[in-house]
């Protein structure tokens, strides 16, 4: 990351499926250092594939993608963990059958190193006491809003290059979601470039300085995040009419 | 005091056995998530080899240990994961419990061909000398070193595992990445090395389990080693597969208890020649349904499962009308010629193959209707069929019927018991059915089948030629050839109406998603009992089938380890169609009629042949046979549309 003007992350031409079925169709959108994105969309427009092609886990079957000018296309998703990038994902993203500080040592142990691995528990604890009270429970004992907690935990006291955050809010009651959102900023503050994957629009515009919205696995708009609004009612209008959306 | 100690300390050694098993067994579960079945079949296979280098190659024991234990079982448990274990999506635990089964079944049938059929005395032991009495317990109960070596490396065994899990960062990380992989990768640890270390290090275990327990048997024997898996089975799931300390501890209670009640129990009773040999499968049913941890067992951890692509449609259904007619066709000249080969030409031996290939497929037929279309796995299908062909063979003992009648009666039979079995484990799904049905397996084969009132004894129950009309038994050519085409096309017509009607679509919608099929309204229990009902009557016919072929009905010819060989034939050919059981049947027995005509050591490599197909299961569940169905379907399509210059038809899935 030490090349500045080059964008922290990069899509280009990106397209992705599961076996046979194609899940994205030559997406492109970049991302600056320090910047913020919201990636928007409907359901199944393949916001979550995006997610999980940037750090990895699902090949792109072409195009590219860059971590900080390099190009990461193609390889596993460790390595691309170890360039800096972090990718929370949709749902449960702890290990169920760790406990809370096992979860957190799998983390630190390699990313703050092994000498700062006391100091940084007890950072984590500190930010978030909860956690520090059930530190030897199982994760999997948690609820959700707690787990969504341990895992931004991980990344707030270790801060990543770049954090892709799948659906946090997802399931969640509104005042978690505050939380969680309050944690995000917290993170976008220490430096890191975020990529906030989102169905509550006005939560993620409200800490997005741009936005990319997706539709049918392609990209419908990528611009300034005031944008993005008109887009997003848009392509929401042409899903409830799917007649409408043929004649495009 | 003193003579139960004289029972009791005998049973350490056995007891350390299972004990260790168990631990390596957990152990992996633990570190990579998957029942490894083919546990015993890695342990065998190392001791197989120490003893070889030891016995035939007069190799010094340090150097065949270092080549049979610190290289072939890493090696083999690395092996393990590169080509097979990682190649399953998480999420399918079946594929993991198939594949591990046809480890299970082919290396032991494998190794015999690699180094020749040499019959290999045990080995001595390594730390002490097992002949040597070191000490006595009490007044006059020798310890020898096999006690004092079974133990000593027991307890080491299990300090170095529980240590390396539980307070190593790589224990940490092994154990992260059992849960799920991908969420491992995403932290930035290499995931896919943990796993291979994981699986390098159960194999180092269970080379050194094997090699080092060899002394407590004569010989190195296969079936010594898959005993020894059910036992260590059994002490497992009793600690949930979770704690290894609770495993070792439950492994050397089986063995003490055994060899304590061997010795107060008097030797002519039912209580010592059934119960006792039948004492850890009852231990296992126990855990099975009295342990609450079992019941989520081979479940998915993994959250990100659904990065793996979804499974492929049906094969069968995937072709265009012309195509479709051509197929129909052939099938219906190649039935005649069949049908005109079997009553004219065909040579009298190959028409006791075709005809006992008849009876297989049968069989073989509950096996593609249990797992294909209800999706249930069950190991006891050998089992089933076995009680169907005792019964009616004692029916026509006792009661003087008719044996094709008592087949019926038999089938009933062997349904109501496949019933009590689905009953007795609705709590359980996946892994722990298939435990479930090994143990009831297992129990039979010790229990139920080698008593003198159900078979007669080792030796079987001959079947009279006046049980049977038209003299079946007598020809065993076109009168059997007659019957078992007719059952087998009965059969066959029974299995497609069923899966055509309401309930192959329940059955269907429960393979499908059993959260989903419950949420429309498919009663689980029923379906699932019925499910088995319906096979466990298949089972049973074919089972009759076999035994008039065979003229005999012998305990052997219905053992476990048949059951997991007819799992693993099936998945090979194709376990969603009925054409998969038929193409099993007959695959099976002409392959073993083609290796009459090869080289002895080659004898048991048909299994082998099934054994690596079933390998391919991960990546193709449709079945081998199948997906070059598939592949040749769509070739001639090609071809076709090209002819025609019109494009292909659309495939659509109809099933």
């Amino acid at each position: 990351m030490s090349h500045d003007g080059r964008p922290a992350l990069e899509l280009d031409d990106v397209c992705a499926a599961y076996g046979p079925y194609r899940a994205l169709f030559g997406v492109s959108f970049s991302v600056d250092k320090g910047a913020a994105t919201a990636l928007l969309g409907p359901n199944g427009a393949g916001k979550s594939t995006v997610a999980r092609v940037v750090s990895g886990l699902l090949p792109a079957s072409s195009g590219h993608v860059r971590v900080g000018g390099s190009d990461v296309t193609g390889k596993p998703p460790w390595a691309i963990a170890r360039m800096g990038l972090s990718h929370v994902p949709e749902g449960r993203g702890v290990f169920d059958s760790l406990s809370v500080e096992e979860n957190l040592v799998l983390s630190f142990r390699r990313r703050a190193g092994r000498r700062n691995l006391a100091a940084s528990l007890e950072r984590a604890y500190a930010r978030f006491p909860l956690l520090a009270e059930r530190r030897h429970h199982r994760a999997g004992t948690l609820s959700g809003g707690q787990q969504r907690l341990l895992s931004l935990a991980k990344v707030l006291v270790v801060p990543p290059g770049v954090l892709v955050a799948d659906e946090l809010s997802l399931g969640l009651a509104p005042g978690v979601v505050d939380d969680v959102y309050a944690a995000l900023a917290d993170v976008r503050a220490s430096g890191t470039t975020l990529v906030v994957v989102e169905q509550q629009v006005d939560r993620a515009l409200g800490l997005a300085s741009s936005a990319v919205v997706l539709e049918h696995g392609s990209v419908a708009y990528f611009g300034p995040s005031s944008g993005a609004r008109a887009v997003v009612a848009e392509v929401l209008e042409r899903r409830s009419h799917p007649g409408v959306a043929d004649r495009r | 005091m003193e003579q139960l100690l004289g029972f009791a300390v005998p049973g350490i050694p056995y007891g350390c056995a299972y004990a260790v098993f168990a631990v390596g067994l957990v152990l992996t579960y633990q570190t990579t998530g998957v029942f490894n079945f083919g546990y015993g079949a890695q342990a065998y296979a190392s001791a197989f080899v120490f003893a070889w280098l030891v016995d035939d190659h007069a190799w010094p024991t340090w150097a065949a240990f270092v080549c049979a234990v610190a290289i072939l079982g890493p090696v083999l448990g690395l092996v393990f994961d590169r080509f097979l274990f990682r190649r399953i999506p998480s999420a399918n635990s079946t594929a993991k419990v198939v594949t591990g089964l046809s480890l299970l079944v082919g290396i032991p049938a494998l190794l015999p061909v690699v180094f020749g059929n040499g019959n290999l005395v045990g080995v001595p032991s390594v730390v002490f000398n097992p002949g040597t009495v070191y000490f006595h317990l009490g007044a006059d109960v020798p310890v020898n070193g096999t006690y004092l070596s079974a133990v000593l490396f027991t307890v080491a065994m299990l300090v170095v595992v529980v240590l390396l899990l539980r307070t190593t960062h790589l224990g940490l990380e092994m154990r992260a990445a059992a849960e799920s992989s991908r969420l491992l990768e995403l932290e930035g640890v290499d995931a896919p090395r943990v796993t291979a270390t994981a699986w390098a290090v159960s194999g180092l275990m269970a080379g050194i389990a094997g090699v080092l327990l060899a002394p407590t048997e004569v010989t190195v024997q296969a079936q010594d080693y898959v005993t020894l898996m059910v036992a260590a089975i059994a002490a497992a799931a009793c600690a949930a597969l979770r704690s290894m300390p609770i495993a070792a501890l439950f492994g050397v209670l089986i063995g003490v208890v055994s060899l304590t009640a061997q010795g107060y129990l008097p030797t002519s009773s039912f209580w010592y020649s059934a119960v006792l040999p039948a004492f850890p499968f009852i231990v296992l049913v126990g855990a099975l349904l009295f342990v609450p941890g079992l019941r989520r067992l081979g479940q998915a951890t993994d959250p990100l499962s659904s990065v793996d692509p979804p499974l492929p449609p049906p094969a069968a259904r995937a072709r265009g009308r012309e195509i479709d007619r051509i197929v129909r066709t052939g099938f219906w000249v190649l039935l005649f010629a069949f049908v005109v080969s079997m009553l004219t030409w065909m040579p009298p031996a190959w028409e006791t193959v075709l005809n006992q290939g008849m009876a297989y497929s049968v069989v073989f037929l509950s096996v593609t209707f249990l797992t294909g279309t209800a999706g249930q796995l069950s190991l006891a299908q050998a089992t089933l069929a076995g009680i169907a062909a005792f019964t009616a063979g004692q029916l026509a003992v006792h009661l003087g019927l008719d044996f094709l009648a008592g087949a019926v009666l038999g089938a009933l039979a062997a349904s109501l018991v496949a019933g009590l079995l689905a009953v007795a484990s609705l709590r359980l799904r996946g892994l722990g059915l298939a435990l479930m049905t090994l143990a009831a397996a297992l129990l039979f084969d010790v229990a139920v089948f080698p008593a003198q009132a159900v078979s007669g004894g080792t030796g079987g129950l001959a079947l009279e030629p006046h049980w049977l009309p038209l003299g079946l038994l007598s020809a065993n050519g076109h009168d059997y050839f007659l019957l078992a085409f007719l059952v087998l096309v009965a059969c066959v017509g029974a299995v497609r109406l069923v899966q055509r009607g309401t309930t192959g679509r329940f059955l269907a919608a429960m393979r499908g998603s059993e959260l989903g099929a419950a949420g429309v309204g498919v009663d689980l229990a029923w379906q699932r009992v019925l499910a088995f009902v319906l096979s466990g009557a298949l089972a049973g016919l074919g089972g009759t089938l076999l035994a008039i072929q065979q003229t005999v009905i012998a305990p052997g010819e219905f053992n476990y380890q048949l059951s997991l060989a007819f799992v693993v034939i099936v998945v090979t050919t194709g376990v969603g169609t009925v054409e998969g059981a038929i193409q099993a049947g007959i695959g099976l027995v002409v392959l073993e009629q083609l290796l009459q005509y090869a080289p002895g050591r080659l004898q048991g490599l048909a299994f082998v042949v099934f054994a690596l197909g079933a390998l391919t299961y991960a990546a193709h569940p449709e079945g081998i046979v199948e997906l070059e169905k598939r592949r040749w379907t769509e070739r001639a399509e090609r071809v076709l549309s090209r002819r025609h210059r019109t494009p292909a038809p659309a495939v659509t899935g109809r099933s």
